[in-house]
């Protein structure tokens, strides 16, 4: 029973997300309902949680934004979702980046991949 | 056709709408469901349907049960529930016909009966929501229920007082959830929100009587 579960939320999950992991700083393009009109709004910055899961799963990105830190959670198979570019692979060595939040300027870099 | 079927609770998850927004779900083994007995007006003073759910072995089913149950003919069953039906509604309906989630269609309003999960011999503050006294400061009362009234006038404690004492595993009926997707292949039914009980107990599931 339980894989019947687990096959009704894989129907709904999403396939075509690039694979990018804690520390990779991201785009998330955001459709929004405005009335009737859609449009797709952009949220940068660098992802700093994995929630597993399978339907459930999300993410979270933080941003500094007008010094004011931004911190959004996606769920990860949300279609409200456009698409999710990866603009930068970070080097970190754990998997909760919660340490940024007490960190501005250059103290809250993160070292790029190579 | 009336709507009801029983069924056992899976799980609770989150589905997607259409709009993008995350939906809280109960997923419910619903049916197929045999129709054990058919009371009718004539027999029986009024019209309803007896209908069963869940197989059991037959060394596991008492006589008198098992004889009432080989008039179906479809085996043993767990668990059986009355449906009423219109008055004039005889005759669709006849002995160990199988009902399932068919009849249910999406976007239908459904109320859903359940045992609640049992939390035991509870106190005032977690059955009834009553606030708690100073844990500092010399003060013994910290989860005492307080006043139980007044004083040689009435002289007693009003019934139906807000007291400690069981909570939970207790029925409950939960009304006007919607059905979100039916799964006929699957025995499946997903209704919107939740849904009394534990995982794998045992629901029963109508149509709502209820006109909004």
């Amino acid at each position: 029973m339980s894989n019947l579960v687990e096959s009704l939320q894989k129907e709904q999950m999403r396939g075509d997300l690039p694979d990018f992991r804690i520390g990779d700083t991201v785009k998330v393009h955001v459709k929004i309902r405005e009335g009737d009109k859609e449009r797709v709004q952009i949220f940068e910055g660098v992802v700093i949680r994995h929630h597993k899961g399978l339907m459930g799963a999300s993410f979270t990105v933080r941003k500094v934004s007008y010094g004011v830190g931004v911190e959004r959670i996606f769920p990860l198979h949300s279609p409200q979702m456009d698409r999710i570019e990866v603009l930068r692979r970070g080097r970190v060595r754990r998997s909760r980046l919660y340490y940024l939040r007490q960190r501005h300027g250059k103290a809250a870099r993160i070292r790029e991949k190579r | 056709m009336m709507k009801a079927i029983i069924g056992r609770k899976l799980q609770m998850t989150q589905l997607f709408s259409e709009s993008g927004a995350a939906v809280p779900v109960t997923l419910i083994e619903a049916g197929p469901c045999t129709v054990t007995q058919v009371k009718t007006v004539d027999r029986d003073g009024y019209a309803a349907l007896q209908i069963a759910f869940g197989m059991r072995k037959a060394k596991h089913v008492n006589r008198p049960l098992k004889g009432h149950m080989d008039k179906a003919g479809q085996g043993y069953f767990q668990v059986t529930s009355e449906v009423r039906l219109p008055e004039n509604g005889d005759g669709q309906y006849e002995l160990g016909q199988q009902l399932t989630v068919d009849s249910f269609k999406i976007g239908d309003i459904v109320d859903i009966r359940g045992t609640s999960k049992g939390k035991g011999y509870a106190g005032t503050i977690k059955r009834w929501g009553f606030g708690r006294g100073p844990s500092t400061h010399g003060s013994k009362n910290v989860r005492e229920p307080g006043t139980t009234g007044n004083a040689t006038f009435p002289g007693r404690v009003i019934k139906g007082r807000k007291m400690a004492g069981q909570k939970g595993n207790k029925r409950v009926t939960v009304m006007g959830l919607k059905v979100i997707d039916v799964r006929p292949e699957d025995n499946l039914l997903v209704v919107k929100g939740a849904v009394p009980g534990a995982r794998n107990g045992i629901i029963f599931i109508r149509q709502t009587n209820r006109v909004r």
